[in-house]
């Protein structure tokens, strides 16, 4: 309940403060039917309360998904000879645009309702115990591809920052300029990796890295890559894609 | 007969909304799930543009997922009121396959019999019967194709994730000739389409 007023008063604010222009071209068009205007009854041919409409049962269809979600429930995992090779790249820029990032100068940094506040090399990343899974990566357009990830169960690296775990948010934000946010209970899930691996190798540029937050439970877009900065929060921080209309959920 | 189909309600109140009600939801699941379609498609083709709704990925999905609402819900209550009044079995039981039969071959020679309005013939019982199966495995597939993990069950029946898309698509196709058809058979007895909105 607090969480859905939470985030439509942010919806609201997001409405009100028009001026962002790639958002309001997006929705004009989510709102504009083909050659079918005829189609359009009076709701939606107000293309305001249309969006408004759409937006409302969105974040509905989030409450619903945070429901339907068990924690318990684990994603189907595959022999490694299943494997999509290759597997495919995929970002909001072209291969040309991959952030190129220097082990030397990298640092995670951790803020918000956490304990320990410092920054983390990825040699003391690599200290905490590491797994593998090989499991379905689903994206939003509808394909899927299979992938080996291997890293630190984030929620062993939540307890060892001491995050408050009943928070509701964890954040993300990317050298790429990308940002997401998750609910906590599958920050939580047993299959949720702060990987650092693909295939057994260190995380290559175009998967990430130096890493990627894989979850078998999300679909693609909600799984950063390139992260440099992680925070816990109350707060609804949103998302790249999720600002521009995709559901913020987008759980599988 | 006439004055028994021209008195008698034949299509109950309730009846009649659930069914404008689904034509919206499924032209609007339809013309966006096309649009999705599009994102990534299965098949060597997409769908025009313009025939699409919701203009991006983004737009269709809000679509998509708030017009799935209407059509489970509005199926959900036509699936118990039919059962709970008996309209099931009164009106589309016993389907006799001998009927399907001639009365097929009737219809292919230009003879469509429809002297009785106020009741299904066999061809129209198990069309319409399909329907809802069809609109059943959409929602079941689409489920799959949704929440991959959490209807593991669902999942392993309709062959994993990718064979769930391709089920929900075939069950789209399914439903659009059915609807083709079925506005086609309308059209040539213009007089059901009357019955169908002011119930007699
Ligand atoms: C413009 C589109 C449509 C028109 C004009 C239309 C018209 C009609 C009419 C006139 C009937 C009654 C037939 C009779 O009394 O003999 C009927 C029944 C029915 N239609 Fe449609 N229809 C349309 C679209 C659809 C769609 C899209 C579906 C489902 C996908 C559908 C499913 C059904 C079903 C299941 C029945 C039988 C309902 C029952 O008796 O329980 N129709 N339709």
């Amino acid at each position: 309940m607090k969480n859905r007023l939470d985030k439509s008063i942010i919806i609201q604010e997001a409405l009100k403060e028009l001026p962002s222009p790639s958002r309001r071209l997006l929705m004009k068009r989510a709102v504009t039917l083909g050659g079918l205007s005829l189609l359009t009854g009076c709701a939606v041919t107000d293309e305001k309360s249309a969006e408004n409409m759409l937006m409302k049962i969105s974040m509905l269809n989030d409450d619903v998904q945070a429901w339907l979600f068990d924690p318990n429930k684990l994603a189907p995992t595959y022999p490694e000879s299943m494997m999509t090779k290759p597997f495919p790249f995929n970002a909001f820029y072209g291969p040309e645009d991959i952030p190129e990032i220097d082990e030397e100068d990298y640092q995670l940094e951790v803020s918000g309702l956490v304990a320990d506040k410092h920054s983390w090399t990825l040699a003391e990343l690599r200290k905490l115990p590491q797994t593998s899974q090989v499991t379905r990566h689903i994206c939003v357009e509808g394909w899927s591809a299979i992938g080996k990830w291997g890293g630190v169960t984030f929620a062993t690296f939540l307890n060892h920052i001491g995050a408050d775990l009943s928070a509701k948010y964890v954040g993300f934000k990317c050298e790429d300029d990308y940002y997401t946010s998750i609910d906590m209970p599958t920050a939580l899930h047993a299959q949720t990796l702060l990987t650092l691996t693909y295939d057994g190798q260190t995380l290559p540029p175009e998967y990430g890295y130096p890493m990627k937050l894989r979850m078998p439970t999300k679909l693609g877009y909600k799984n950063p890559k390139h992260i440099v900065a992680i925070f816990v929060t109350n707060t609804y921080p949103g998302g790249y894609w999720e600002d521009k209309g995709y559901n913020w959920f987008g759980g599988s | 007969m006439v004055m028994n189909s021209d008195q008698k309600i034949v299509h109950p109140f309730w009846l009649r909304t659930f069914h404008w009600i689904n034509l919206v939801a499924v032209i609007l699941l339809i013309l966006s799930g096309w649009r999705i379609y599009n994102a990534s498609p299965i098949f060597a083709f997409t769908f025009p543009k313009e025939i699409t709704l919701g203009g991006w990925l983004g737009g269709a999905l809000l679509w998509h997922f708030a017009a799935m609402w209407l059509l489970f819900f509005n199926g959900l209550l036509y699936l118990f009121l039919n059962t709970v009044t008996g309209r099931f079995k009164a009106r589309f039981f016993p389907i006799r396959f001998g009927d399907v039969f001639s009365e097929l071959t009737a219809a292919f020679k230009g003879k469509l019999a429809h002297d009785d309005l106020s009741e299904y013939n066999a061809v129209q019982k198990l069309a319409y019967l399909f329907a809802v199966v069809f609109i059943v495995l959409l929602v079941l597939s689409g489920l799959v194709v949704w929440k991959s993990v959490q209807f593991p069950l669902l999942r392993e029946l309709m062959g994993g994730y990718d064979n769930a898309r391709i089920v929900h698509f075939f069950a789209m196709s399914a439903l659009v000739a059915f609807t083709a058809v079925h506005v086609m058979m309308v059209a040539l007895v213009p007089k059901t389409l009357l019955m169908m909105i002011r119930g007699r």
